[in-house]
């Protein structure tokens, strides 16, 4: 592979998706609402009854919405990495994947631009609702937000990983929805987005568990120190481990030879 | 053997299976540059499945492939770089104007931006299709995004050409023209163009022919060598009597 062909596929595969991104406007509108929905009514339901105590990396007392903004981070790159894998699946079904994998590419380069454009899409979207956030007052200390570059940057690979992963899997779009059921309903809802972990612990032991090796809580614990200015490197390890894997796992799964690609059949 | 005398797609023994169901057995054929070539066969022959494997969407342990020479197995980018596809079912961005479409495409095949605007003009032109350039594909009906498709397929100035029944869906004058089209471009261009179709009106009297049955080839050879092996003296009779016996 020459170095010049991998610039020039990498920059055509992110304008793409950058296209698509601008012409999809209610793909944006809608990566936009869903979090701010959480931020400008749940939480403000849920503001007086769910108190939170003093955990690092807060230094005070601090408001729900406050709580919750970096989960919310982390839900609109795990539904931009569950959107990417739903338009993978569209896009084989469609046929265009088919364009992109005859490229004369090693097929792990070309998932990988895959995966980076729809990283870079869903930094995009996570910085936009920051703005709208600090509008609203839920405003971190400046240096934070340039501390979040690195992290939804890694944690948007992370979750999007996962995205081509299940799309490997996902024989058809029917079939999708009961992965957004099984996948991104568990990973929310069992990890530090919306409550901390101690607070899960009082409840379950098993959940807290389960909330702690969830690899979606260590991507919202790293954003959430970062945000802060502050490194977790434990998180920061988990969700590198985490991608590596999951990547690894796409990888095998879009190879021609062994992958569940070979197994699809008909449906091709 | 080197890349400059091979043949320009060649095709040895090739097997594939899903599970316990042989889709392809043995099968063996190729395409000399200049030459445009039918694959004939009626649903369920295994087109899709070879046209797959040539792609390599599917790999098979059995058998070989070599496009412009080099094993599609070993030297997959090498031999994917002189392959352009048209697929049976649209590929492109719906959401994306013609240029951009063909921006994406050249941009994956390595070409710089310079490059890629001159040969996206040319192709264009070569179509009829330039002053659509700006327009949405979504807004292009059936036969002019087949255009599209096949400009793409030859921005990188591919050595083969493999069309999966192109013109299903289009109306006749739009079949006429696209069969006319890709026939010219593989004398003008010296292109071996494979052709996937269950349509013989779409077979030219000088076009070589792979009669594909239940994954088996059961013929090939020019026309008039399929004509006289079948002993038939249509097209329609021959594939009728070649694809038969186990209808």
């Amino acid at each position: 592979m020459r170095l010049l062909h991998a610039i020039r596929a990498l920059r055509g595969i992110i304008t793409r998706e950058l296209y698509r991104f601008v012409h999809q406007r209610e793909r944006f509108v809608s990566a936009l609402v869903r979090p701010l929905v959480w931020l400008f009514i749940f939480a403000a339901g849920f503001r007086s009854t769910l108190g939170v105590a003093i955990i690092p990396p807060y230094e005070t007392y601090i408001l729900y919405e406050v709580y919750i903004t970096p989960g919310l981070l982390g839900m609109i790159q795990l539904f931009n990495g569950m959107q990417s894998s739903l338009s993978m699946v569209y896009d084989r079904e469609m046929g265009s994947m088919r364009t992109l994998l005859v490229s004369p590419l090693p097929r792990w380069f070309l998932l990988l631009g895959k995966l980076s454009a729809g990283t870079l899409v869903s930094v995009l979207q996570a910085y936009t609702f920051l703005l709208v956030a600090w509008f609203y007052e839920v405003q971190a200390p400046p240096a934070g937000y340039a501390a979040l570059l690195p992290a939804v940057v890694l944690s948007g690979l992370m979750l999007g990983a996962l995205g081509l992963l299940l799309s490997s899997f996902i024989k058809q779009l029917e079939n999708f929805a009961g992965v957004m059921n099984f996948v991104i309903f568990p990973m929310f809802f069992l990890s530090t987005a919306l409550y901390p972990l101690w607070k899960i612990q009082e409840s379950s032991e098993l959940l807290y568990t389960l909330a702690q090796y969830n690899p979606f809580s260590q991507a919202v614990e790293l954003i959430r120190f970062a945000l802060y200015g502050q490194f977790n490197l434990y998180a920061c390890l988990y969700t590198l481990a985490a991608l590596v894997l999951f990547l690894i796992a796409a990888i095998i799964g879009y190879n021609p030879s062994k992958g569940m690609m070979q197994r699809k059949g008909g449906a091709q | 053997m080197n890349a400059f005398d091979a043949p320009a797609l060649s095709v040895q023994r090739l097997s594939y299976a899903y599970g316990p169901k042989l889709a392809l057995d043995a099968v063996s054929f190729s395409v000399n540059p200049g030459e445009c070539t039918i694959l004939l066969g009626p649903n369920g022959a295994g087109k899709t499945t070879l046209f797959a494997l040539i792609t390599r969407l599917y790999e098979s342990r059995d058998g070989l492939i070599e496009i412009g020479g080099f094993d599609l197995k070993q030297q997959s980018c090498k031999a994917l770089a002189r392959l352009g596809v048209v697929f049976q079912q649209p590929t492109l961005d719906l959401d994306l104007n013609v240029e951009q479409n063909l921006h994406y495409h050249a941009s994956l095949h390595g070409l710089s931006s310079r490059e890629a605007h001159l040969r996206i003009g040319e192709e264009l032109e070569r179509q009829d299709m330039f002053e659509r350039r700006h327009e949405k594909v979504r807004q292009l009906n059936g036969g002019h995004r087949r255009r599209v498709e096949i400009a793409r397929a030859l921005l990188h100035r591919p050595d083969v050409l493999l069309l999966d029944e192109p013109t299903v869906g289009l109306d006749v004058p739009s079949r006429r023209a696209i069969v006319d089209y890709v026939h010219r471009l593989a004398t003008e261009q010296d292109i071996a163009v494979l052709w996937a179709s269950h349509l013989i009106d779409e077979v030219h009297d000088t076009d070589h022919l792979i009669v594909l049955h239940r994954g088996k080839i059961r013929a090939q050879g020019t026309v008039s060598q399929i004509l006289e092996a079948a002993g038939s003296n249509g097209i329609g009779a021959a594939f009728q009597l070649l694809t038969r016996e186990e209808q």
